[in-house]
C-alpha cells in the first residue's frame, strides 16, 4: 500500500520536474514546479517529517513559487522560441541523463538492498520534536539563518529599486 | 515495501533533471527554477536518511535548506528584475558583456 | 473507511448548503442596513417566495444558462485552471476544524474532523497562502489589462495580510502549546472568560481585519472593486466559471469565520456547559436547548407579525411586498412550533449514554455553525458599513502599523507567560 503511494507521488513528482525543463511557456513551468512541490511534499509526509512537509508547502510552494510567479509577470516574458542549437541541446540532455543514470547505479553499488525502514515513535518529526533540537542543540544555525534571512530582505528591496 | 534505496534513487533523477534544466535552458527564471529542484532533491536525500538513522539531525539540516533557499531565491529575483531592466532581456547568452 | 468518507462529505455539504443562505442573507442584509427591501420577487409556482430565499436558486439557474465566453487569446489551460484553483484549495481547509469534542463510541475515541494534523494551524496558513494562486493565474490568463492590475493588487494584497494573519495567531499559539486546533479549541474550555479573545484582545483584532483582507472583502476590496477596476481579476469570466469564483468568494468567508470561531472564540465549545456537564445531563440540555430555541423563534414570529400588521397598516408600499414579514413571522413560528413539539417528544425520555453522547457531539456542532454563521453576518455586516481602503492605505496599514502591533503582541504574550 505504501508502496503504491510511493509510486504515484515520485512519478509525479519526476514527471513535473521534467516539465519545468520541457516546457516553453515560463509560467507552465512554474505550476509544474508547484505540483512537483506539493508530490515532494507528500514524499516527506510519508517519511514521517511531518513539519517539514507543511513547511514545503507553506514556504516553497506558497511563498517562493508565488514570488516566481510574480516576477514572471511582471517581465511579462513571453513563450521562449527553441531556435537552432537542437541539435547541442539533445547532446547535453542525453549526457545529463547518463549522470543521473550513473548517479543511481552508485546508488545501488553503494547501499545494498537494504529492508525498510525501522519504526520510529509516533513523536518523531512533529513540531515539538523538530522545535526542541532546533532550540537547543542548533540554536546558533537558526539564530544565523535568521540574520541572513533580515540581510536577503535587505538585499531584495535595495536590489529591486528603480534607480540603483 | 519502500527502502532507503527508492528515495535515493529518485533523489538522483531528481537532482539530475534538475542539472538538466540548468544547462540546457537559456531563461535565466527556469535555470532559478531548477536550482530549487535541485535544493529539493537534497532534501529528499536528507530526509530519508533521517528515517533510516532514527535522527532527527537530517530535519534540522532540510529545515535549513528550506530557509536558505528563501533568502536565496529572494535576492536572486531581485537581481533578475534589475538585469531585466538594465539590459531588457534575460536569456543567458545576451548577458555576457562585463559592460554596457 | 466508511467514517473517514463521511468526514470529508460532510463538512463539505455543510459549506455547499450555507453558500445559498449566505446569498441570501447578503442580499436581504444589505438591503435591510440600506433601508431598503432586497430581492423578493421571485417565486416558485408563481406564490411560493420564501422571502427571498428562492432568488439563490434563481441564481443557480442563471448562472449555469449563461453563455460561456471565453476569449480569444486566453491561455486555455490555465484560465479554466483558476477558478477550480480557487474553489479547491478553499474547500480543503474543513479538513482540520473540529466540529466537536471526541465522541467516545464503543471504546474508542471518533474525532470529528477529517485530520487532526500536528501541524493543523500551519496547515492552515499553507491553505491561505496558497488561494493566491488562482488570483494570479485569473488575473494573468484572461489577456486584459485591467484584470492583470486587479490580480498583481490582489495578490500582494493577500501576501501582506497574510504575514499580519500568522504572526497574530502566533500569540494564541503560544498560550495553547500546541498546533493542533482540537487542542487549542479543548484548551479553551468553557468558559467564556478563558476563550481566547478575552485572553488576546489585540491578536483576536488584528487576526479579524487580516482575515477580511485575505478574503478580499470590503473595506479590502479594491481588487475587485467595483467602480475602480471593473470586477477586477475576475472580468472576463462568465457562466459557471463565474458562478465557481463566487462561491469560492463564499467559501472564503465561511472558512475565515470558521477558522476565527475556532482560534478565538471557542469553536464548539458551549458557553459555560463543559463536555463532562452535557454528557451527564444530556437530557436537560437537550430539553432546555429545545425550549429555548422554540422560546426566540415563537417571540421571533410575533415581532415579525407586529412588524407586518404595522406595514399592511400604514401601507408602506401598498402591494403585496407589505406581506414579507409575515411570510417571515410565519416561517418562525412553523420552527418553533416544530421545536415545541419536539421538547414535548422528549419531556418524558431519559437519554441513555450513548444517545447523551450524540445529543453532546450534535450541540457542540450546532453551536460551531451558529458561531460561523454569527461571523459570516459580522463580514456582510461590515461590507455595508465601512468605506472601501485606497491601495496604499491598505498597504500602510499592513506593513507599517499591523505588523508591528503584531510582533509587540508576541513579545508582550512571550513576557507574561514567563512572568505569571
Amino acid at each position: 500500500m505504501e508502496l503504491i503511494f510511493f509510486y504515484i507521488f515520485a512519478t509525479l513528482a519526476v514527471v513535473t520536474a521534467l516539465g519545468v525543463v520541457v516546457f516553453k511557456n515560463p509560467i507552465s513551468s512554474a505550476f509544474s514546479l508547484v505540483i512537483s512541490f506539493f508530490a515532494i511534499a507528500a514524499l516527506y509526509a510519508m517519511l514521517s517529517a511531518h513539519f517539514i512537509a507543511v513547511i514545503q508547502i507553506l514556504v516553497y510552494a506558497g511563498a517562493i513559487m508565488v514570488l516566481f510567479i510574480f516576477v514572471i509577470m511582471l517581465l511579462n516574458l513571453q513563450k521562449e522560441e527553441l531556435t537552432e542549437r537542437r541539435a547541442s541541446f539533445l547532446f547535453k540532455g542525453t549526457l545529463v541523463l547518463f549522470l543521473g543514470l550513473f548517479l543511481g547505479v552508485l546508488v545501488l553499488i553503494l547501499k545494498p538492498l537494504s529492508s525498510g525502514f525501522g519504526i520510529v515513535d509516533p513523536n518523531f518529526g512533529t513540531v515539538k520534536a523538530v522545535g526542541q533540537i532546533l532550540f537547543t542543540e542548533y540554536w546558533f544555525p537558526f539564530e544565523y539563518v535568521s540574520i541572513l534571512l533580515v540581510v536577503a530582505l535587505i538585499g531584495g528591496v535595495v536590489l529591486a529599486k528603480k534607480d540603483l | 515495501m519502500v527502502t532507503l534505496n527508492h528515495y535515493l534513487i529518485l533523489s538522483a533523477i531528481l537532482f539530475s533533471i534538475g542539472i538538466a534544466g540548468l544547462v540546457v535552458r537559456r531563461n535565466v527564471l527556469i535555470i532559478f527554477m531548477s536550482v530549487e529542484l535541485l535544493l529539493n532533491a537534497a532534501n529528499v536525500a536528507f530526509l530519508a536518511f533521517a528515517r533510516e538513522q532514527n535522527s532527527l539531525e537530517g530535519q534540522v539540516a532540510a529545515f535549513f535548506v528550506i530557509a536558505v533557499a528563501a533568502a536565496e531565491a529572494a535576492v536572486g529575483l531581485a537581481i533578475v528584475i534589475a538585469i531585466f531592466r538594465n539590459r531588457g532581456t534575460v536569456k543567458v547568452d545576451e548577458l555576457n558583456l562585463m559592460k554596457n | 473507511m466508511l467514517l473517514i468518507l463521511a468526514k470529508i462529505i460532510v463538512p463539505f455539504f455543510i459549506i455547499l448548503n450555507i453558500i445559498p443562505l449566505l446569498i441570501w442573507l447578503e442580499r436581504k442584509g444589505s438591503a435591510y442596513i440600506q433601508d431598503r427591501r432586497g430581492p423578493n420577487r421571485a417565486a416558485l409556482f408563481g406564490i411560493i417566495r420564501l422571502g427571498g430565499l428562492v432568488h439563490s436558486l434563481t441564481d443557480v439557474i442563471k448562472l449555469l444558462m449563461k453563455e460561456d465566453i471565453v476569449p480569444t487569446r486566453v491561455n486555455r489551460f490555465f484560465y479554466f485552471l483558476a477558478p477550480f484553483t480557487t474553489m479547491s484549495v478553499a474547500c480543503v481547509t474543513f479538513a482540520v476544524l473540529p466540529f466537536a469534542a471526541p465522541v467516545p463510541w464503543n471504546g474508542n475515541f471518533i474525532t470529528l474532523q477529517a485530520a487532526d494534523l500536528n501541524a493543523g494551524l500551519l496547515y492552515i496558513f499553507a491553505i491561505a497562502s496558497l488561494g493566491i494562486y488562482g488570483v494570479m493565474l485569473a488575473g494573468w490568463s484572461s489577456d486584459n489589462k485591467y484584470s492583470l492590475l486587479g490580480g498583481l493588487r490582489s495578490s500582494a494584497q493577500m501576501i501582506s495580510y497574510e504575514i499580519v494573519l500568522s504572526l497574530s495567531v502566533i500569540s494564541v499559539l503560544m498560550m495553547a502549546g500546541s498546533l493542533e486546533i482540537s487542542q487549542i479549541v479543548a484548551d479553551q474550555s468553557a468558559a467564556v472568560w478563558k476563550w481566547n479573545f478575552v485572553r488576546q484582545p489585540l491578536a483576536c483584532l488584528m487576526f479579524m481585519i487580516a482575515m477580511f483582507a485575505e478574503t478580499n472583502r470590503l473595506p479590502f476590496d479594491l481588487p475587485e472593486g467595483e467602480s475602480e477596476l471593473v470586477a477586477g481579476y475576475h472580468v472576463e469570466y462568465s457562466s459557471m466559471k463565474f458562478a465557481l469564483f463566487f462561491m469560492a468568494e463564499y467559501t472564503n468567508m465561511i472558512i475565515a469565520s470558521a477558522v476565527m470561531a475556532s482560534l478565538f472564540f471557542g469553536g464548539w465549545q458551549v458557553p459555560f456547559l463543559s463536555t463532562e456537564f452535557l454528557r451527564t445531563h444530556a437530557t436537560e440540555a437537550l430539553k432546555i436547548v429545545l425550549a429555548g430555541g422554540a422560546g426566540f423563534h415563537l417571540l421571533a414570529s410575533v415581532g415579525f407579525f407586529l412588524r407586518g400588521k404595522a406595514n399592511i397598516k400604514n401601507k408602506k408600499w401598498g402591494d403585496r411586498r407589505d406581506w414579507e414579514p409575515v411570510i417571515l413571522g410565519v416561517g418562525a413560528l412553523g420552527i418553533g412550533l416544530v421545536l415545541g413539539a419536539a421538547l414535548i417528544y422528549v419531556w418524558p425520555l431519559v437519554l441513555a449514554e450513548k444517545a447523551a453522547v450524540i445529543v453532546t457531539a450534535a450541540l457542540q456542532a450546532a453551536t460551531f455553525l451558529v458561531k460561523i454563521l454569527f461571523f459570516c453576518w459580522v463580514f456582510i455586516w461590515v461590507r455595508w458599513t465601512l468605506p472601501r481602503f485606497r491601495y496604499d492605505q491598505l498597504m500602510n496599514l499592513g506593513w507599517k502599523k499591523m505588523l508591528p502591533l503584531s510582533l509587540v503582541n508576541i513579545m508582550v504574550t512571550g513576557v507574561v507567560l514567563l512572568v505569571f
